[in-house]
């Protein structure tokens, strides 16, 4: 569960932004959309807790991350925040699992092996899981990530742009499975896009201007 | 987790990484090999220099004559007439005094004529067998014995001079009766007999074949005997000449005037060996900080070259970093993420530095056994100097990667990944 009231952040004296409210349920899915500049990324920096806004407040999961100091919000969003991101970064020297692995190890201490194999198998990289991940297509590396955002049973999922690379067929079936994984998880799922082909498939939508 | 990132770092990059441990390699081995050689080469020197106050011998260099009696690595310069030796070593303030007579070697090692004092100057132990106690008896190192395989009750010819190839005394054979116990002293590669044996392998030539005094008037290296012989003289010894005297001394007082006094009143010297062998250390010092020098140099370039490469690769490993931030890694994990692979490179490279310097020495010391009967052991450990080494490889190592780390820590993620 996300909510915040009146967020406002500038990067510059000329460049404010005003973000509209946003109140995410659990299970339940936002699409935020706007043209490029008008601070769709920003927003989920923000939400995030990588940038810090001007003013407003922001609370997730009845926490309020605006009071968290540096070394409490980064755990707090290995914790309860997972993110995906437009492009697909890994850790290139560690294989498909253990770059899974190793975002439950950061944010919990713990290594859930079993449980990253599970959410990689559910989403159909069962074979690739020891692959490292410059060798999966770009779908795929897309999927890992998904399944890396997952791994701590976030609260909050953020998405940039997850769709903005793969076709048609695809960007479909990647909302489909974000939207579905979102609502088993019981997570809120936040989708930043410009990507016009989402915008019929979810019906809780803000835009951007 | 994070080591294991660091360590998985560390061989995706197998050319960088290469790079860098080769030159650390280079410089860990080269001082680790002279740490070594310096304290096993010092010890060596001072154990054998034990209880030795002066050496007389032959006017000439000191340190030649210090080289060659004391450690056997030298050409002696000269011989001494056994009665002017005798008189000093028949003095009240002599504790005890060890004559020694080069005149032959067996397969490059020397054969010393001397007295049973040598043994109990240096503390030696008989192992098998007994001390000489006639003519051509002998009692042989332990090295010797097992280099060349010889026993006791076996018999072998001495070749004259101090090379292995040479003319060989085939009149008499030497009979090995003892073998010494290892004592890490030059003795271990000696052939001890009495002095008679020395002087009688040369008169007997002379007996025989008076033509080959020529043959023996060798300028390069000296002889136990004498350029003369006069087997007429009453005193058997008169005329006899031996290469050096070991003495040790009662006298503070002695140490300090003989060696001035010997040279003004006789044909001989007296050289002490404390004072010619930290000449020498001090020679050496100078070439041995030349070298250390160099391998820290080497060491310092390793460190730029861990920092080259942990800095070129921050461009694309900046959104790694930005992705670790994001599932939860806090900037002081990122921090000591990037320390972490360069420590990782110099303790790989310190060990394989000190396995290289291990080799290294073992084949200096197959070598240096060869030429100069000295063997340095590969297998020592000097925790203090070698631990202090790889506190200083560590240091260059953190010190290449503290730029770079303090770049990983202060990323902005947002900046990045926007």
């Amino acid at each position: 569960m996300i909510k915040t009231q009146n967020i406002t952040f500038s990067y510059s004296a000329t460049q404010k932004f005003h973000f509209p409210d946003i109140d995410c349920s659990n299970g339940q899915t936002l699409l935020v959309t706007g043209n490029s500049g008008t601070g769709k990324t920003t927003l989920l920096h923000l939400l995030g807790g990588l940038l810090q806004p001007t003013s407003g407040n922001i609370t997730i999961n009845n926490q309020d991350i605006l009071q968290l100091n540096a070394a409490k919000l980064d755990a707090f969003r290995g914790q309860s925040i997972g993110m995906i991101l437009q492009k697909s970064f890994f850790i290139e020297a560690l294989s498909v699992l253990d770059n899974v692995v190793l975002a439950s190890w950061i944010a919990k201490k713990s290594k859930t092996k079993e449980k990253a194999l599970s959410i990689l198998d559910n989403l159909g990289l069962k074979d690739h899981v020891h692959k490292l991940p410059s060798q999966l297509s770009i779908g795929q590396q897309q999927r890992v990530n998904i399944a890396r955002a997952l791994i701590n049973n976030p609260s909050v999922i953020l998405a940039d742009e997850p769709t903005s690379s793969l076709d048609d067929e695809n960007a479909l079936i990647v909302a489909r499975l974000l939207s579905d994984l979102a609502k088993e998880y019981k997570s809120s799922l936040i989708i930043v896009t410009h990507d016009q082909r989402l915008k019929t498939l979810f019906n809780h939508q803000i835009t951007l201007s | 987790m994070i080591s294991k990132i660091a360590w998985k770092n560390t061989w995706f990059k197998p050319l960088n990484t290469f790079l860098s441990i080769i030159l650390l390699t280079a410089s860990v081995s080269i001082i680790s090999i002279l740490i070594l050689l310096q304290k096993q080469f010092e010890e060596k020197f001072s154990s054998s220099m034990d209880n030795i106050d002066l050496v007389l011998g032959a006017k000439g260099s000191p340190l030649q004559l210090i080289l060659s009696s004391v450690y056997q690595m030298d050409a002696p310069p000269g011989n001494i007439s056994y009665t002017e030796a005798e008189a000093w070593m028949n003095k009240p303030m002599v504790e005890s005094a060890v004559p020694l007579a080069y005149g032959d070697n067996y397969l490059g090692y020397k054969i010393v004529g001397t007295t049973e004092n040598y043994t109990k100057h240096f503390d030696l132990k008989i192992q098998q067998g007994k001390l000489f106690s006639k003519d051509f008896e002998v009692v042989i190192g332990s090295n010797i014995a097992a280099n060349i395989d010889l026993k006791i009750g076996d018999t072998f010819f001495g070749t004259h001079g101090d090379a292995e190839e040479g003319e060989v005394h085939d009149h008499h054979a030497y009979k090995v009766v003892g073998i010494l116990t290892p004592s890490g002293k030059v003795a271990d590669n000696l052939i001890l007999s009495n002095i008679s044996s020395v002087w009688h392998m040369h008169d007997h030539e002379h007996e025989h074949e008076g033509h080959s005094e020529a043959a023996h008037d060798h300028s390069d290296h000296q002889h136990a005997e004498g350029e003369e012989h006069h087997h007429e003289e009453v005193n058997p010894h008169e005329g006899k000449e031996i290469t050096a005297v070991l003495l040790k001394l009662r006298n503070n007082m002695a140490k300090m005037t003989w060696p001035r006094i010997i040279p003004q009143n006789t044909e001989m010297q007296a050289a002490s060996p404390a004072l010619e062998v930290n000449r020498l250390f001090a020679l050496f010092g100078v070439g041995i900080s030349a070298l250390t020098y160099l391998a820290y140099g080497i060491m310092l370039i390793s460190g730029i070259s861990i920092f080259v490469a942990l800095y070129n690769t921050l461009k694309e490993r900046k959104y790694e970093f930005a992705l670790l931030r994001i599932t939860g890694a806090t900037k002081f994990q990122l921090l000591w993420l990037v320390l972490l692979e360069s420590i990782f490179l110099c303790t790989i490279g310190f060990i394989l530095g000190i396995v290289f310097g291990r080799i290294g020495l073992y084949f200096l010391s197959v070598s240096s056994q060869e030429e100069f009967k000295m063997a340095f052991d590969p297998f020592e450990f000097l925790w203090k100097e070698e631990g202090m080494l790889f506190v200083a490889t560590l240091a260059v190592g953190i010190v290449a990667a503290i730029i770079p780390a303090i770049k990983a820590y202060s990323l902005n993620i947002s900046k990045t990944l926007a």
